[in-house]
């Protein structure tokens, strides 16, 4: 019997059926955060007034929670997964509102005035130029929300086996076997240092004029620091900007 | 760094792409997630049980789990069509899913039952207790025979505060009210508010104790406080191998405040087609609190895995 | 049976005001271990992201330290710290909580130095300050309401955070959503939903109020 990946048979999956499980239950929220988020953050930065009420309320939202929000939801949408997926959904469009207002917002206004005379609406300037400029800025928001949410879907395991591997957690308690708590948490942080890693990929991909790397990093901080001898930055703590870190809240 | 990025903005091509690939990172762990829990149930339909399913719940805890499984097992061995939603919540939970259907069957406790539906009921026979449950048991759910297996909530004290206080099996709960005022009681989040519980204690032995702590449903946390003597007496059930283990003392209840706590099942009465309700009184008849002490060990001590060990019970006992 | 009447239910019920259960001691309890939380996490977080930010070095260490820090599943990392520390006292709840809050304090420190603006730095270098001088009294002015804007974040999830103590059974306002769910008693969960988001609120407007007071006008105005 092997104590570390025998699952216990009322959790009805698998080691790798909870992981999927749990993959699901964190990523769809994410996904669904950043399709309710883009336009959201379309009219936030178009209305500039919009967005000082919409950071209140999600600043709210985000204060609530995830426990309380799960139990809540129970009798809504009952003893499932859905009523794990939507408050991971609220928080991840609370961090990622903010990623994407911020991000464009810290557009040059000469690049936006360039696309702009160059007869660009404002929502294919807001889709074709300003997105694209802001993409490091709202990886690092989808970053920190996928993270956060893998992690709060075992809280899930308190309403009733709605955890993925968050359930292993229970029932390594009550069935006194605690290498399956073990292997929940080295499980769930896996994951979440996984697509982590994936989304940084992404995002290497997606901004292929930026310095990468190590080496475009080092060769970037030699340039700087030829010109600026101060300001060598490198490029991988420069995608999560303290600006956006602030718009955590 | 706008320099960069001046020539390749506004290129079309080079969104699309990021478009793309947006999507395909997001969503490769999310179709490879569906792919690898293929053959387990859509999770997104688990509170919607197809027509005609029959749906066995169980609570938060080792042994109704481990009877639900036996419920379920039984089940199937009969042809019945079920499928497991184990591990719920409290019984404050998983009766409301009863009552709106999400829940077909459920191993139940008779007085533990009563006191949920009517707190102020004291019967003193067990069939007293069928009978007031029967009266105030919601109209689209029944409890079918009652096992002989019993399973009480207990008031249980260490080996070190017996000591202290004399206290022996023989010993009641009055016994221990004198010492209200110098002890910690530890037990579940919901006795406390439960007459079967905090508010009985009180009214019928007059044990108040100093402080209260909410720890779990006689579980680890439970168990492990009694053990370190955190708390002096905790709410444990009786049927727990961890009172023999710890030589723990169970203080008796003359008045019946924990009731009659036979194993029953609860099932929805349109829900089970007959050959389940015969499977299920089958089952009754031969669970005895003997055999779920023998069970409840395998679980809790030899850690065997619940499902398999009520299948090796329901073939012993010639049910499956 | 709406939000409004659970709050009234909640709110209403004198038992729910004094004595170990009460709103007073819960919220006690809620803030002592946030505080102490936050307290630990800035001690470990704010040193490591002052030198690193001001050296420069380290970024890609503290990069992943964040990560890792980040993907711990904090109700996981509780149950372990539970099973491994025993089951009583604060401590299991503490580990959880400083790991959550590490993070961001430690990067936004690292990014809010490194993202000061070189030439008041130059200057002072070149006056001949000392690169301690230099780091706490022109760095680390500059950058304060960018670290304070780390430790809120910090702190707000630390607070709603906390509420998961009450699974092992400590108290703050936690213990009104467990016991609410155990016993279905909606108002007591509601009710604490609203205790924690409020307590949240409140500390982004005492973080408010201590930036009004330590952050130079010079660099509010600046801002």
């Amino acid at each position: 019997m092997n104590q570390y990946f025998d699952m216990p048979s009322d959790l009805q999956h698998s080691y790798v059926g909870l992981i999927g499980l749990h993959l699901q239950e964190a990523l769809l929220p994410v996904l669904f955060g950043l399709l309710i988020a883009l336009p959201l953050a379309l009219v936030c930065s178009r209305f500039s007034w919009f967005y000082a009420p919409v950071l209140w309320v999600t600043t709210v939202l985000y204060a609530i929670p995830s426990l309380a929000f799960f139990v809540v939801l129970l009798d809504y949408t009952g003893d499932s997964t859905t009523t794990v997926m939507i408050p991971l959904t609220v928080y991840s469009l609370v961090l990622l509102v903010p990623a994407i207002v911020e991000g464009t917002r810290a557009v040059s206004p000469d690049t936006v005035a360039a696309a702009t005379a160059m007869g660009f609406g404002s929502l294919r300037r807001f889709v074709q130029v300003e997105l694209p400029i802001a993409v490091p800025a709202i990886m690092a928001g989808l970053r920190l929300a996928a993270v956060s949410s893998i992690s709060l879907v075992s809280v899930g395991a308190i309403i009733g086996n709605e955890g993925a591997l968050g359930n292993l957690l229970h029932d390594g308690q009550i069935y006194h076997r605690d290498p399956l708590i073990i292997t929940s948490v080295v499980t769930t942080a896996v994951l979440a240092i996984v697509v982590d890693g994936l989304l940084v990929l992404a995002q290497v991909l997606l901004t292929p004029w930026q310095p990468h790397g190590r080496r475009a990093a080092r060769r970037a901080a030699r340039a700087a620091a030829v010109d600026e001898p101060a300001a060598p930055r490198d490029a991988v703590t420069d995608a999560v900007p303290a600006a956006l870190e602030d718009a955590v809240r | 760094m706008n320099s960069h990025v001046k020539n390749t903005w506004s290129s079309p091509r080079n969104i699309r792409l990021a478009a793309v690939a947006i999507a395909a990172v997001t969503a490769a762990p999310l179709l490879a997630s569906c792919s690898s829990s293929s053959g387990s149930k859509d999770p997104l339909a688990a509170s919607k049980p197809k027509a005609g399913t029959v749906v066995v719940g169980s609570n938060n805890f080792p042994e109704s789990i481990l009877i639900g499984d036996i419920y379920g097992e039984a089940l199937k061995a009969k042809g019945v069509n079920i499928t497991y939603k184990p591990n719920i919540g409290t019984r404050e939970t998983t009766y409301g899913m009863l009552k709106n259907g999400s829940v077909t069957v459920l191993p139940e406790y008779n007085g533990a039952l009563l006191a949920y539906l009517d707190p102020k009921a004291t019967p003193t026979t067990a069939d007293a207790t069928a009978s007031a449950i029967a009266a105030k048991l919601d109209p689209k759910l029944t409890l079918l025979d009652p096992a002989p297996a019993e399973d009480k909530d207990s008031v249980t004290v260490n080996a070190a505060t017996a000591a202290k206080y004399h206290l022996t099996a023989d010993s009641t709960i009055a016994d221990l009210a004198k010492y209200g005022n110098e002890i910690t009681f530890g037990g579940s989040p919901e006795f406390q508010k439960r007459q079967q519980g905090l508010l009985g204690l009180k009214s019928v032995y007059g044990l108040t104790p100093k402080s209260y702590k909410a720890l779990d449903v006689g579980g680890p946390l439970t168990e492990a406080a009694l053990k370190n003597n955190n708390v002096q007496a905790a709410d444990i059930f009786s049927t727990d191998t961890t009172i023999a283990q710890e030589k723990m003392v169970t203080l008796k209840d003359p008045k019946n405040l924990f009731g009659f706590e036979n194993v029953v099942p609860l099932v929805s009465k349109t829900g089970l087609p007959q050959n389940g309700v015969d499977a299920l009184n089958a089952v009754s008849a031969k669970l005895t609190t003997q055999a779920l002490l023998d069970l409840n060990a395998q679980v809790q001590n030899d850690k065997k895995d619940p499902l398999a060990v009520a299948q090796a019970w329901l073939k012993s006992a010639g049910l499956a | 049976m709406n939000i409004l009447n659970f709050l009234n239910t909640f709110f209403s019920d004198g038992a729910n005001w004094h004595g170990a259960n009460g709103i007073p001691h819960r919220l006690l309890e809620h803030i002592q271990y946030s505080a102490v939380a936050l307290a630990i996490a800035a001690a470990i977080g704010l040193p490591i992201g002052l030198f690193t930010g001001h050296t420069g070095r380290g970024g890609y260490a503290l990069s992943a330290f964040a990560t890792g820090a980040r993907a711990l599943p904090s109700f996981g990392l509780l149950v372990l710290m539970t099973i491994w520390l025993g089951q009583l006292g604060t401590t299991p709840a503490m580990i959880p909580l400083v790991a959550l809050a590490v993070a961001p304090i430690l990067v936004t420190t690292h990014e809010a130095i490194r993202s000061v603006d070189p030439a008041p730095v130059d200057a002072a270098r070149g006056m001949g300050m000392t690169s301690p001088s230099v780091l706490f009294q022109v760095e680390l002015p500059v950058a304060l309401p960018l670290i304070l804007g780390g430790l809120r974040s910090a702190a707000i999830q630390v607070v709603s955070t906390a509420t998961i103590a009450a699974y092992i059974s400590l108290g703050g306002f936690g213990r009104y959503i467990i016991d609410g769910l155990a016993s279905h008693t909606y108002s007591d969960v509601v009710g604490g939903a609203v205790l924690v988001a409020g307590l949240a609120l409140a500390t982004i407007g005492v973080f408010w109020l201590v930036g009004r007071l330590v952050v130079s006008p010079g660099v509010r105005r600046g801002r």
